[in-house]
């Protein structure tokens, strides 16, 4: 029986020497049903063209480093599985909506100054010396805001946001979901600190809740419900009497 | 010349460099403290730890007891006046990780809640579910965002240690988006690199656990110490070497051979499935030999069964195995048995430091997984290496800010000569290289594929004795690699060759240690020397670069306080 094989084309640009990103095709072997599109990746660049750039370490689908476009949907390729593609070539390019840094590598410094200016550290009004030891929080006090800890910054609900694609320098999904979770985390006194920020003029009020953020996350965390109830935070905040803004 | 210049430099940004980093604003809020980083912080290879970070915290535990744990796991290697400064050390550090939004699980009144783990004799290991490493590094990567002392360097490579006569002052890094050279200078400099796994073909570990930190220090003239001692974990996915935490047996899952027999009443029959790593990986690997394995398109394996535990206690407790389970291997863990079989994990050797993280050389400190400061001996306990990283991380950070807050600055000499050197080496030897016939990916693989064979579960002489002949010829032939890619952006060629440089020196010193080990000792089994021999071996190994392939050997006795070596039995 002949091998079997897969066609993967992938975006390759370097800006020292191409106006435009190109796709470059790649035929390899299809030679275990348990390869992902990353394995395809790796095979490229070990076997075929070692001047493939791209970024990945874990591959099991927690550092957040391998997120591409495949066949146009931001996946992170090291658990899209190239037995659900094939007969069918399999187009891998970087991730939408952000400048790119070399083929399949994309420039997320924006992303790393969004999740810096939400302040995501527990702020305390008053001191929580180390010495009182832990603070008490009850399993259902985590579950408050346990999925919006599970962002993995792998930039797919950024990729997917058309908001994003019009304007970058909106605070985005993955940052107001952070922002989310240290303002629902019992041990936090920082919301007022962080309103500002989030109810600014590319916080959440420009979110059009298209809600595919939520579609494309990998890890369940639903964004967009983080951004409709930051909404609700700043319109609180404006519309309750003084006296009750601080919690 | 293209040079930034700190207090302290913190070269690797997961969880014990970004603990470093803080203790050094805590030290001393006046230092200003750099952070070199191959990747992104939370890209760092702590976020795939899962089980959790033990530390004494429940009043019918005591220091006396983790530290005794902890000694006997380490098969009487580890030194045991770090083993008693860490156990001490460790409620504190994860109490201030909870203060730093940490989401740790908690017991019903809203304490820290614990889990049983492998070679711990009682229920000290703390937990974020199953995902620790990941909530412990962002949380940590986050609380760092506030500190405006701390300046990062992501996604820049350190090629090289900056020596000033014996003194270490800071590294040269390749900046990968412009792909310039850069020489980042400090008074001190903290190594925070983590492990080496990728050396071996099937790893747990990520494609960025190069052993980087241990490969510039070796250079440096710094010893690696105790670097045969590689842990392999029991319960890794065929194929993807995707770990499967311990937890799972910690929970009380059933480790079964393919006669459906929990065959670890031969091996271990007081601890069964929480015995330590060591002795159940080579329990599995006897199994498979006897032929008591199950057989699939990805070679031997056991079953891993939590089916009894039930659905509620899997999604609470276990949640991420069950989506690693159902996205990677396409099994429900509720219903199905998890096929597993021993993976290299983490190294217990490292670069040699002391308790407060400082090497031998002025200036350069050592912590977390890249170091071996006498914890973890001949084999780590599960749950002590994230708990190490805070531990040892916070004592490097105090000890190199106080070195730096009394040091004298960095001049440009020789600094600025060395840079050009380093630059010129790169670019002749990699990015204006010529020719060349060998492939980096090819290398790679046969040098993964020989630690594989050579210096696995178990270990012979004649087996360490091809390995080093193998690790020989390949140094030859990475002479001879070939580079096509010449960009100065981004280059993951470039930065792969210099990793697979870095990975050939520390199999060498892997292969040489363990060559020379002629006993068996925790991880380090040899079996044509089956036995522990404390009349010969009570010692570290510490490894130096010497002319030619194979280390200088030398041996340190080991610090023993209150714990006499006895026969290690479960």
């Amino acid at each position: 029986m002949a091998e079997k094989r897969i066609t993967i084309r992938a975006t390759r640009f370097d800006p020292d020497r191409d106006k435009a990103p190109r796709l470059q095709s790649y035929d390899i072997p299809f030679s275990d049903e348990s390869m992902v599109v990353l394995d395809a990746l790796n095979h490229i660049k070990s076997h075929v063209d070692g001047s493939l750039s791209y970024r990945w370490s874990c591959r099991m689908g927690i550092c957040g480093s391998c997120g591409m476009m495949v066949n146009g949907t931001p996946k992170l390729t090291c658990n899209a599985f190239l037995r659900d593609y094939w007969p069918r070539s399999i187009t891998v390019e970087p991730l939408n909506n952000f400048p790119i840094v070399r083929d399949l590598v994309i420039d997320m410094e924006g992303f790393m100054q969004k999740l810096k200016s939400v302040k995501p550290w527990i702020i305390r009004k008053q001191d929580y010396p180390l010495g009182a030891g832990e603070h008490r929080q009850t399993m259902d006090q985590i579950d408050e805001f346990r999925q919006f800890s599970e962002c993995i910054n792998c930039m797919l609900c950024y990729a997917a946001c058309p908001v994003y694609g019009l304007n970058n320098e909106f605070l985005g999904p993955a940052a107001t979901a952070l922002a989310r979770r240290y303002n629902l985390d019992s041990r936090d006194q920082g919301l007022t600190e962080r309103l500002p920020m989030l109810a600014n003029s590319e916080g959440v009020w420009e979110c059009s809740f298209v809600g595919e953020c939520s579609v494309v996350c990998p890890k369940g965390v639903d964004p967009a419900k983080a951004i409709q109830q930051t909404k609700l935070d700043t319109t609180m905040r404006f519309v309750l009497p003084f006296g009750t803004r601080e919690e | 010349m293209d040079s930034e210049s700190y207090d302290v430099l913190v070269v690797g940004g997961g969880l014990a460099g970004i603990r470093a980093a803080i203790a050094v604003v805590d030290a001393n809020p006046l230092l200003k403290v750099g952070m070199v980083s191959k990747v992104y912080p939370m890209r760092s290879h702590t976020v795939s730890a899962e089980g959790g970070a033990a530390a004494v915290l429940r009043p019918e535990d005591s220091y006396e007891n983790h530290a005794f744990d902890t000694i006997k796991g380490s098969d009487y290697l580890a030194d045991q006046d770090v083993v008693e400064a860490f156990v001490r050390e460790a409620p504190i550090e994860v109490i201030q990780m909870e203060h730093w939004g940490c989401p740790w699980s908690r017991d019903p009144d809203g304490k820290i809640s614990a889990r049983p783990f492998g070679g711990m004799t009682t229920w000290r290991t703390c937990f974020a579910a199953d995902k620790t490493g990941f909530h412990m590094l962002h949380s940590v990567f986050q609380t760092s965002l506030q500190f405006k002392q701390i300046h990062r360097h992501d996604e820049a490579f350190a090629t090289k240690l900056l020596m000033e006569d014996s003194r270490c002052v800071g590294v040269v890094a390749i900046d990968m988006r412009s792909g310039r050279f850069q020489a980042i200078t400090a008074k001190s400099v903290i190594l925070a690199t983590g492990g080496l796994g990728r050396v071996y073909a099937f790893t747990t570990n990520g494609n960025i656990c190069t052993g980087d930190g241990m490969a510039l220090a070796y250079r440096a003239g710094v010893g690696l110490k105790d670097m045969e001692m590689v842990q392999f974990h029991p319960t890794g996915l065929p194929f993807t070497g995707i770990l499967i935490t311990e937890a799972v047996r910690g929970e009380g899952g059933y480790l079964l051979n393919k006669d459906g027999e929990r065959f670890l009443k031969r091996y271990v029959p007081n601890k069964m499935e929480l015995g330590p790593r060591d002795i159940i990986s080579r329990a599995m690997t006897t199994e498979f030999e006897e032929g008591r394995g199950f057989e699939g398109p990805h070679g031997k394996y056991m079953h891993l069964d939590v089916r009894h535990l039930g659905e509620e206690v899997i999604d609470r407790k276990l949640p991420f195995m069950r989506e690693l389970g159902r996205e990677f291997v396409g099994i429900d863990i509720v219903k199905d048995p998890i096929p597993v079989r021993p993976v290299q994990h983490y190294m217990m050797g490292g670069v040699d430091a002391d308790i407060s993280g400082a090497t031998p050389v002025l200036g350069l400190y050592a912590a977390g997984e890249c170091s071996n400061v006498g914890l973890n001996g001949g084999n780590r306990l599960g749950s002590n290496s994230l708990s190490e990283c805070l531990v040892f991380g916070a004592a490097a950070g105090r000890a190199a800010a106080e070195y730096a807050s009394a040091a004298k600055a960095v001049g440009a000499n020789p600094v600025d000569a060395l840079l050009a050197d380093e630059t010129r080496r790169i670019e002749a030897s990699f990015l204006d290289k010529k020719g060349g016939e060998e492939r980096i990916g090819t290398i790679r693989e046969e040098l993964q594929h020989d630690m594989d064979a050579g210096a696995g579960v178990f270990r012979t002489r004649e087996g360490l004795e091809k390995l080093t002949r193998q690790l020989g010829s390949l140094r030859d032939r990475f002479e001879k690699i070939k580079i096509e890619d010449s960009s100065r952006t981004f280059n993951t060629e470039l930065t792969a060759a210099l990793e697979l440089d870095f990975m050939i020196e520390v199999s060498e010193t892997i292969a040489y240690s363990a060559l020379a080990r002629e006993e068996s000792r925790g991880a380090h089994s040899r079996r044509d020397f089956p036995e522990r021999d404390d009349s010969k071996w009570l010692k570290h190994t510490v490894a130096f670069r010497a002319d030619g392939a194979a280390p200088r050997l030398d041996y340190r006795d080991i610090h023993i306080t209150n714990f006499k070596p006895q026969a290690r039995t479960y």
